[in-house]
């Protein structure tokens, strides 16, 4: 199990699918609510193997994060968006080239065989 | 509506009067210094659309639209605190209240910014009205200068300066017969002197747009052959259909008269170091604020002051506006036009070179020192190469050459640029970013050891990305100094080319990205760039199905769900289609899926049909049907073969001397889902008429009466490319087997993403070489690389065939992986019977207004 965020609260965690939904080194998307959540599974970090963040692209405003490639620049996880290759940081959402773009993230683990998130973005 | 509500919270309230270019970059600023958590941000905008590229107006009338010139992301305008009330000028500023009031009622403020701009002056001409009084400034503008221009023959701008000469430009691709009245001496004559301005004058009049000086416009009158008369000092005058006004602008200074903040002598709303006017709650910048009594009318001292507000606002050290250099290179009419620092040689004592070329009306200046020993500014005129040299020079007062002149005159080769070495740490490179030299070397300090690494690290370079070669010297220039070979690795991962990794992957017989990292790479992930850079290697020496796991995650997005990601998100498919040639069965089946999926249809121009607008979990559906109906994937995805075009030949032809389908038809089936560096395309024509275009193709193959001439590595697009004739009267085998050479050669050789073309043209010995290789066998490896073809051709199989045989691989075809739904904001609209993406405008994405919650 991993816990991620580093909050005080105890924060409530709802399930949004299952660890084999994930696809290894690369994005897959739920639907939360309204939200789309792209989610990235890298299970060779041992430190957090799991990341959610927008699946909306803020420069081309189609829902696409998740079908990006996954990456590491300068020592940080990226998503690289499919259309205009911007790089967004996993960590944090914030975006390489253009401060101005940013994605929310969510607090997520891994349950067992399910894959959890909290109810609000960090 | 009739009054904002107070804020809601305790934020303090900035407000920004102006949604142009600088008013926008100031918004941008804040933004990306967290002002959203310490102000609740109003926008003000005249005009209905939100900040727009003013700079590229004149492209309004090549075909972009206005969605395309908008500036910056839409997105900024929704973070958090930030508000825009777009069409909403404000009318009036009732400072003792600290309010700012438009139609629909006040708003008080803490800080105001106003970046209200400037307006066209247009001189007081009797006569002068509608058609014959057109200004250039605004889209709305340019709406009523295309308008003027139906059925209009000749048009007439009143101004040879920058915006003048664009206001040409822009009626010169509206069609009409473009002329400029300048009432100065010459063209441009803040930029340029008089040589200068005669070069720039005979090429622009070389270009069919006539320029008339010294001539100033008394009135205008009823025309006899065009519907105008301008007439000039003297019996002197000249007719025209329309009248554009670029004769200066004036700072849009009303509200600040309005509300008695001090001016200029000149106008425009008096600043001081820090951009505050005489009130200190409220900052000028742009067009619309007078520094020392000067107005600047370039953008770049406007994003200057925008900083400099911004970085203030948000408590930062502002760096004062302390003036702004106004040196500009810009491409006017198609013509390099660049002014640095003191052009006309105003210092006293300073002295110039001058280099005039009368064949190439091209011309350069260079003004130094009374003492020789610094540039003091140059002007250039016809070739803009120069520029970027001269401006270190000038900017950061580098001890010139012992002979100056060699600045300026022509060279061979490669331009004699400066030392890179020699520009101090404060050096700006990116002018745009704000990035100097010192920044570079820091984010190389800190790791950053490829170029795409430091444009991502600093952004140097991804503005108007003039910068890019300097950027690239400093770079290489910068490792060298650090003891690091300056290596032309893939990326920050792999610090090899992508022969040497393909050499790799086939002498170790690498199979994963995972083990070619390990063995011959740095960490453990990758990136965007070396992921599917191995990713091709690895199909092109193994051709394994690119859908198995290991290999998925290496896949550009396009690759991954073997379709074509399209800007809504959605995909096109493109079915295989041999040679162009269909049969009315299968043309009905493409029909029948297209209109049960409610697809968009077009033709393409390598003779097959795409099929727009399916959803990530539509695919494996359509999929299954065209599979059913016997298409293949076309491959319209991949770095790959995609088509084989081809004329009908002697099979109906009168002219036709071979079956040029046939062969299409076997080289296609052979050729198909060959990953390579770069897409590669084919055609086969049936006669010398060469009806198929086989010589703008990377492969083209032309009948003779004697068998088939081959022609290599041309190329359409871009930068367009004539094939060349590689060898001549051939019979099918011998053909099928240079092919086989060629391709597999290309393969082993090129650079990512390198098509034939351009490493044809950066192959040592050139064509010649190249025939040595695949002809003669020169280096005996001819047998290995047919084997190695033989090889992919073996493995073939269809991608989209396999995938629908395994669960496994189908289940990243899901939208989503928790609902079967579709994606609730794909939004699609009629047009001309078929369906295609809703624009932002179509989707209402542009509020006219927000309100305050």
């Amino acid at each position: 199990m991993n816990m991620l965020a580093q909050k005080t609260e105890p924060m409530a965690w709802q399930p949004v699918c299952r660890r084999d939904d994930l696809v290894a080194h690369s994005g897959v998307v739920a639907r939360v609510g309204d939200a789309q959540i792209a989610l990235f599974y890298l299970p060779d970090q041992a430190e957090q193997p799991v990341y959610a963040l927008d699946n909306r692209d803020p420069k081309s405003a189609a829902n696409i994060i998740g079908r990006g490639i996954v990456g590491q620049i300068c020592g940080d996880l990226v998503i690289a968006a499919p259309l205009y290759k911007q790089h967004f940081r996993l960590k944090d959402g914030s975006c390489m080239e253009f401060p101005e773009q940013r994605l929310r993230v969510w607090p997520v683990r891994l349950n067992g065989d399910h894959v959890e998130i909290a109810d609000s973005p960090v | 509506m009739n009054n904002y509500l107070a804020t809601s919270n305790d934020l303090p309230t900035l407000i920004v009067v102006g949604n142009g270019m600088v008013g926008h970059h100031c918004v941008e600023q804040l933004v990306a210094r967290g002002a959203g958590e310490r102000y609740q941000i109003h926008v003000f905008g005249e005009e209905p659309l939100r900040a727009y590229d003013r700079v590229h107006l004149s492209e309004y009338f090549g075909g972009r639209d206005a969605e395309s010139l908008a500036l910056g992301e839409l997105a900024l305008y929704h973070t958090q605190n930030v508000h825009l009330h777009l069409g909403t000028p404000v009318v009036e500023i009732d400072r003792e209240h600290k309010a700012v009031i438009t139609r629909n009622g006040r708003m008080t403020y803490d800080h105001l910014v106003l970046a209200t701009g400037s307006y066209p002056f247009v001189p007081p001409i009797e006569g002068a009205e509608g058609n014959s009084r057109l200004v250039y400034r605004t889209l709305e503008d340019l709406d009523l200068i295309r308008a003027a221009a139906k059925g209009a023959v000749r048009g007439v701008v009143v101004g040879g300066g920058l915006l003048g000469l664009e206001a040409a430009n822009a009626l010169k691709s509206l069609g009409l017969e473009a002329h400029v009245v300048e009432f100065a001496p010459r063209l441009m004559p803040v930029q340029l002197d008089d040589q200068g301005g005669a070069a720039l004058k005979a090429q622009i009049e070389s270009m069919g747009v006539q320029v008339h000086l010294s001539k100033a416009t008394g009135s205008i009158t009823a025309g006899e052959i065009y519907r105008y008369r301008m007439n000039f000092a003297g019996e002197d005058f000249l007719e025209t259909d329309l009248i554009v006004f670029s004769a200066g602008i004036r700072p849009q200074d009303a509200l600040a008269r309005q509300s008695g903040l001090g001016l200029g002598p000149r106008g425009g709303i008096a600043i001081d170091n820090a951009c505050l006017t005489s009130d200190p709650s409220i900052h000028a910048i742009g067009e619309c604020a007078a520094w020392n009594g000067g107005i600047f009318g370039l953008v770049a001292p406007g994003y200057q002051m925008a900083r400099a507000v911004a970085a203030s606002l948000c408590s930062e050290d502002a760096e004062a506006f302390t003036g702004a250099d106004m040196s500009t290179k810009l491409k006017l009419l198609g013509v390099d036009v660049g002014s640095i620092g003191d052009a006309h040689g105003a210092t006293p004592g300073s002295r110039s070179y001058r280099f005039i070329d009368e064949a190439k009306s091209s011309y350069r200046r260079l003004v130094v020192s009374a003492d020789g020993k610094t540039a003091l500014g140059a002007v250039l005129v016809g070739d803009n190469s120069y520029y970027d040299t001269l401006l270190q020079y000038v900017q950061n007062g580098i001890a010139l050459p012992a002979d100056p002149a060699g600045l300026i005159l022509p060279r061979g080769e490669a331009a004699p640029a400066l030392g890179v070495d020699a520009l101090p740490a404060t050096a700006t490179i990116c002018s745009c970013h704000n990035v100097s030299k010192a920044a570079i070397c820091s984010a190389i300090d800190e790791g950053c050891s490829d170029l795409a690494g430091i444009k991502s690290c600093t952004k140097a370079g991804t503005g108007c990305g003039g910068c890019s070669a300097l950027l690239k010297q400093v770079f290489e220039h910068e490792l060298t100094a650090r003891g690091v070979e300056v290596d032309k690795s893939l990326c920050e991962h792999f610090a090899h080319t992508r022969q040497e990794l393909y050499h790799l992957v086939r002498v170790e017989g690498v199979e994963t990205f995972e083990e070619l990292l390990a063995k011959h790479g740095k960490g453990h992930v990758g990136c965007d760039i070396c992921k599917p850079a191995v990713g091709s290697i690895l199909a092109s020496c193994w051709n394994r199905p690119i859908m198995n796991p290991s290999l998925v995650p290496l896949q550009d997005t396009n690759d991954t769900f073997m379709a074509n990601m399209q800007k809504n998100g959605t995909y096109s498919v493109v079915p295989r289609i041999p040679g162009g040639e269909i049969t009315p069965d299968k043309l009905i089946a493409i029909g029948a899926v297209a209109k049960k999926y409610d697809l968009y249809t077009k033709i393409t121009g390598g003779q097959r049909i795409d099929l727009f607008g399916a959803q990530l979990h539509e695919l494996p559906d359509i999929w299954g049907e065209l599979i059913e109906a016997g298409f293949e994937t076309g491959h319209a995805y991949g770095k790959s073969l995609r088509t084989v075009k081809s004329c009908v030949g002697s099979t109906w032809c009168r002219y036709g001397v071979q079956d040029s389908v046939g062969m299409a038809l076997r080289l296609e089936d052979r050729y198909k889902g060959l990953r390579s560096p770069h897409k590669i395309k084919f055609a086969v024509s049936g006669c010398t008429r060469e009806c198929a275009e086989a010589q703008s193709k990377d492969v083209g193959v032309i009948a003779t009466e004697n068998g088939w001439n081959l022609y290599l590595c041309g190329n359409g697009g871009m930068r367009p490319r004539h094939a060349e004739l590689f060898a001549t009267d051939l019979d099918d085998e011998t053909l099928i087997r240079y092919i086989d050479r060629f391709l597999m050669f290309y393969i082993r050789t090129a650079d990512k993403l390198q098509r034939t073309s351009v490493w044809r043209e950066s192959l040592e010995g050139g064509l010649e070489y190249l025939k040595a290789v695949v002809i003669e066998d020169s280096l005996s490896i001819g047998d290995e690389l047919e084997e190695q073809m033989q090889m992919v051709v073996d493995r073939y199989e269809c991608e989209w065939a396999n995938a629908l045989k395994d669960p496994e691989k189908l289940k990243r075809f899901r939208t989503f992986v928790n609902d079967k739904g579709s994606d609730p904001d794909i939004h699609f609209v009629s047009e001309r019977g078929q369906r295609r993406p809703a624009t932002l405008h179509e989707l209402k994405l542009v509020p006219v207004t927000e309100e305050t919650a």
